[in-house]
C-alpha cells in the first residue's frame, strides 16, 4: 500500500474514532447545562443536594468523553498539513479560514470556560458557574459549525476562483451561508442531541435497574433525557430528509451512489435492497419500490432522478477521463445501517418513554421489566454506529474529489511521505487509540458503578 | 505596513502566548520528576484550571499560520512528520491524564498518568525547540516548497541543544511559575534549591544556543535580533538571581520576559522567512510567497483584531479567579 491509500486510511481511522466523542461533547454539553439550570432554580435544601450531585456525575462523563475529543481533535488539525499538505497549499485560502475562527471564537472559550466549570464550583456564584457550562456548551457547537463550513466547502465549493492553481476565497460570507451547512450542521446537532440523550437514556436505565439508593433521581432523569432524545431524533430524521432532498441538486452522485440508483429514471423507484456490481455499473438484483425515491426527492410521484451513470459521462465530459463513481456498496449500506439504526433508536426511546412516564411504578419493584433494564448497555453503541456510517457516506461520497470538482484526494497527500512512515503513524494512532478507548470506557463504567445521587451533603 | 506583515506579528503573537503559557505548563509537568504523590497533586492543581485554554495557544497558532500562511503550514507539518506525530502522542497522553488520574484513588493508576503527564510534558517542549531551531537553520526545501530530506535531517546537533535548551528554559519557568502558585513551603522550599542549579543550567544552555545560533544561522545579520538575544540573556541571569534571593513575583516576570524575547528573537531572526531552505536561499519560505490572499488576510485580520483581546480578556480573569495559591495536603 502507497502512502496516499495509507494516508487516507489513517485519517479515516482518526477521524471517525474523533466523531465517537464530539456528538457526546455537543449534546452532553447541553443537557448537563440544562440539567444544572434545573439546579439553580431548584427549591428545597435535600433536592439541591441531589440535583447538585446529579451535574457533577453527569459533568464527570461529560469530561471524560470532552478530554477524548479534545486531543483527538487536535491530531485531526495537524492531519491537514501532515499528510495532506497539498491540499493545505491548495486550499488554505479558504479552509484555514474557517479553521482560525473556530480555534480563536470556539476553542478559546470551550478551554477556558470548561476550566473554569471544574474548578469554579467554590470560586463563583451559582448562575455564573451555570453560565460557564451554557458557554461550553455555546462554544462546542460553534466549532462544530466552523468545522462544518470548512467541510460544506469540500463537498460543495461556493465564493471561491481559481487563481494560479489555488482555490481562492471571494466571499466568507458566501462560504458561511454554503445550503450545504444547513444540512450537515442541522443533521449533526440533532445527532449530538439523539447521541447524548441516548447515553443518558442507558446510564439512567442501568442505575435505576442496579441502585437502589439513586433510583429516585434517576427515573426523573430518564423523563427529561427521553424526551431531549425524541427532540433529537425528530431533527435528525427531519434534518436528514431535507438535505438528501438538496443532494439531489447540490451534489447528485453522491444521492444517487446511496441509493444504488445506476440509471436515470422518471419516476425512480426506491431500492431496499440491492446486490450492486460496481464493476458492471448495475445491480445484479434488487428489491424495489416503485415510485418512491422519487417521492422522497420531489414530494410527488413524478420527477427526474439522476442516475449515477448519467453523472458519470457528464463528469467525463466536465473534468476528462477518470473514474467518478464512489464506492457504492459502501455508500448504499451504510445508509440503510444509519436510517435502520435510527429507527431502532426511535422505538427504544419510545419504550423507555412510556416506562418512564407511564409505569413509574413498575420500576420502582423488582420484575423481569427492571431486571430487562440492566441489559441496555447492549444497545449503546446504537447511535455510534449511526454516526460513523454517517460520515462514511459524507465522506466516501465525495470521492475521487477532495473538494469535489476542484481537487482530487490523490492529488493532495504530501509528497515527502514515504509509506514506511505512514504505517508506522497508522499503528502508532490506531494502538494508542484502542488502549485509550477501553481506559476511558473502563474509567466511566466504574465511575458510574460506584457514584450515588443522595440526599447526603458532599464531604 | 502590510497585511503580510501584520500576520506575520500576529503569528509572533500567538507562538509568544504559546510558549509563555504553554512553557509553564510543560515546566510543571517537567519538575514532577521523582516527586511523591501528594507534591505531584499539587503540581498539577497549580495548572489544573488553565492547561487547556493554554494549549489552544498551540492550536490557534497552528489554525493562523494554516489561514495566514498556508505553505508555511503545509511544508513545516509535513516536514515534521515523524516529529509530530510523536509530539501528538505525547499530547494526548498528557491530555487525557489530567482528566483520569483522579479518577481512582489507587496508587499506580496516578503513577502511570503522572508518568504520562511527564512525558507530555518533556516532548513537546523538546521538540518544539527542534522545530524552532530547524526552521532558523534551513532544512532541504525544494524549488515546489517540499521537503526533501528524512527525519534523520531534523536530529542536527544544534537543533538537539535548541530542543534541550527549551526543556530546561521551560522546566525554569516553571519552578518560578510554581514559586507564586504553591503554599506548601516544603515544596517551595525544595524548588528554591532545584532552581538554582536549573536555573544555572538553563543559561549554561542558553548561552551556549545562543553562541551556537551565530555559528549555524545567519542569526548574526540583524542587529535587533541580537540585541533581542542578548537581553533575554539578562533576563534569565536576573531571574536566576531572583529565585535565589525568593523575590518569587519577580523571578516569574523574568522567566516569562525570557521565555517572550526568545519567541520574538527566533522571529526577527527569520524575518520575512518563515522557513529557510538550505539548498538554496530563494526557495525558503518567506512570508510572501507561502501567504493567503490579500482579501483573505484582510477578513482574518479583522477577525483576529477584535478576538484576540477578547480572549485575553476572558483568560486574565480566570487567571484572577484562580489566583489563590494552591493549598497544602
Amino acid at each position: 500500500m502507497d502512502a496516499l491509500i495509507l494516508s487516507r486510511l489513517q485519517f479515516a481511522i482518526t477521524t471517525v474514532y474523533h466523531f465517537l466523542f464530539v456528538p457526546v461533547t455537543l449534546g452532553l454539553s447541553i443537557f448537563v447545562a440544562l440539567l444544572e439550570t434545573w439546579y439553580v432554580n431548584s427549591g428545597s435544601y435535600e433536592e439541591r443536594i441531589k440535583l447538585k450531585k446529579l451535574v457533577k456525575f453527569f459533568g464527570t462523563i461529560f469530561l471524560i468523553n470532552f478530554a477524548m475529543g479534545v486531543v483527538t481533535g487536535i491530531v485531526q488539525e495537524f492531519h491537514f498539513g501532515m499528510n495532506w499538505s497539498e491540499y493545505a497549499r491548495f486550499m488554505g485560502d479558504i479552509f484555514g479560514a474557517p479553521l482560525a475562527l473556530e480555534a480563536l471564537t470556539a476553542f478559546f472559550i470551550e478551554s477556558t470556560f470548561i476550566g473554569l466549570w471544574i474548578f469554579g464550583w467554590d470560586k463563583l456564584s451559582e448562575k455564573i458557574h451555570c453560565l460557564c457550562i451554557w458557554i461550553v456548551a455555546f462554544g462546542s457547537n460553534l466549532s462544530a459549525f466552523w468545522i462544518l463550513v470548512a467541510n460544506s466547502f469540500m463537498q460543495h465549493p461556493v465564493g471561491y476562483e481559481i487563481q494560479d492553481g489555488r482555490a481562492v476565497m471571494t466571499s466568507l460570507f458566501d462560504l458561511v451561508t454554503n445550503r450545504y451547512v444547513l444540512g450537515e450542521y442541522s443533521h449533526a446537532f440533532f445527532a449530538g442531541m439523539t447521541t447524548a440523550g441516548f447515553l443518558v437514556i442507558v446510564v439512567c436505565a442501568w442505575k435505576i435497574a442496579t441502585d437502589e439508593i439513586s433510583r429516585e433521581m434517576f427515573i426523573r432523569t430518564l423523563r427529561r433525557a427521553v424526551l431531549y432524545s425524541l427532540l433529537g431524533i425528530f431533527g435528525v430524521i427531519f434534518s436528514g430528509h431535507m438535505h438528501a432532498q438538496y443532494l439531489a441538486t447540490g451534489n447528485p452522485m453522491k444521492l444517487a451512489s446511496f441509493e444504488a440508483l445506476w440509471e436515470t429514471e422518471d419516476p425512480a423507484p426506491f431500492a431496499v435492497v440491492a446486490d450492486i456490481n460496481q464493476d458492471a455499473r448495475k445491480n445484479d438484483a434488487e428489491i424495489t419500490i416503485p415510485y418512491l425515491f422519487t417521492f422522497m426527492v420531489h414530494n410527488s410521484f413524478s420527477g427526474e432522478v439522476r442516475g449515477i451513470n448519467d453523472l458519470q459521462r457528464e463528469a467525463v465530459e466536465k473534468y476528462g477521463a477518470g473514474n467518478y463513481i464512489p464506492d457504492v456498496r459502501g455508500m448504499f449500506w451504510s445508509f440503510r445501517i444509519m436510517v435502520g439504526t435510527g429507527m431502532l433508536l426511535m422505538c427504544i426511546v419510545f419504550i423507555m418513554g412510556i416506562l418512564s412516564f407511564f409505569c413509574e411504578k413498575k420500576l420502582r419493584e423488582v420484575n423481569c421489566l427492571r431486571c430487562a433494564l440492566k441489559f441496555m448497555p447492549v444497545l449503546l453503541p446504537l447511535p455510534f454506529i449511526a454516526n460513523s456510517v454517517g460520515w462514511y457516506i459524507a465522506e466516501a461520497g465525495r470521492q475521487p474529489w477532495i473538494v469535489v470538482g476542484l481537487q482530487k484526494t490523490a492529488q493532495a497527500v504530501s509528497p515527502n511521505l514515504s509509506s514506511g512512515e505512514v504505517w508506522l503513524t497508522l499503528i502508532g494512532f490506531t494502538g494508542i487509540y484502542l488502549i485509550l478507548a477501553v481506559v476511558a470506557v473502563f474509567t466511566a463504567v466504574s465511575f458510574i458503578k460506584r457514584t450515588i445521587i443522595n440526599e447526603e451533603a458532599e464531604s | 505596513m502590510d497585511l503580510n506583515i501584520i500576520w506575520f506579528v500576529l503569528i509572533v503573537v500567538l507562538f509568544t502566548g504559546f510558549f509563555i503559557l504553554e512553557g509553564f505548563d510543560y515546566g510543571v509537568g517537567i519538575l514532577m520528576i521523582g516527586r511523591s504523590e501528594n507534591e505531584r497533586t499539587q503540581l498539577i492543581r497549580s495548572i489544573g484550571p488553565v492547561w487547556d485554554a493554554n494549549e489552544v495557544w498551540m492550536i490557534t497558532a497552528g489554525g493562523a499560520a494554516f489561514a495566514a500562511f498556508p505553505h508555511f503550514y503545509a511544508t513545516m507539518f509535513s516536514t515534521f512528520y515523524l516529529a509530530l506525530f510523536l509530539m501528538l502522542v505525547a499530547l494526548i497522553l498528557r491530555g487525557v491524564a489530567f482528566e483520569l488520574r483522579g479518577k481512582f484513588s489507587n496508587r499506580d493508576w496516578k503513577l502511570i498518568w503522572d508518568s504520562a503527564i511527564i512525558f507530555g510534558s518533556l516532548v513537546p517542549a523538546l521538540l518544539w525547540g527542534v522545530a524552532v531551531a530547524n526552521l532558523l537553520r534551513g532544512l532541504p526545501i525544494d524549488s515546489q516548497m517540499h521537503y526533501a530530506g528524512n527525519f534523520f535531517n531534523l536530529l542536527s546537533p544544534y537543533a538537539i541543544l535548541a530542543g534541550v535548551t527549551f526543556v530546561l528554559l521551560f522546566a525554569f519557568h516553571g519552578v518560578t511559575f510554581l514559586s507564586i502558585r504553591l503554599a506548601d513551603e516544603r515544596i517551595l522550599l525544595d524548588l528554591r534549591r532545584k532552581g538554582k542549579y536549573l536555573g544555572a543550567a538553563a543559561w549554561i544552555f542558553y548561552i551556549a544556543f545562543i553562541i551556537a545560533s551565530v555559528f549555524e544561522t545567519d542569526v548574526m545579520s540583524k542587529f535587533v535580533g541580537v540585541i533581542i538575544f542578548a537581553v533575554a540573556a539578562g533576563c534569565l541571569s536576573a531571574s536566576w538571581d531572583f529565585v535565589r534571593s525568593g523575590k518569587q513575583c519577580s523571578s516569574f516576570v523574568a522567566t516569562t520576559a525570557t521565555v517572550a524575547l526568545t519567541t520574538v528573537g527566533l522571529f526577527v531572526a527569520l524575518f520575512p522567512r518563515l522557513m529557510v531552505s538550505s539548498l538554496m536561499p530563494e526557495w525558503s519560505l518567506t512570508i510572501y510567497n507561502s501567504s493567503s490572499t490579500p482579501d483573505t488576510l484582510f477578513i482574518m485580520t479583522i477577525a483576529a483584531v477584535i478576538l484576540v483581546p477578547i480572549v485575553l480578556g476572558y483568560q486574565y480573569w480566570t487567571y484572577k479567579i484562580f489566583k489563590d495559591r494552591i493549598k497544602p495536603i
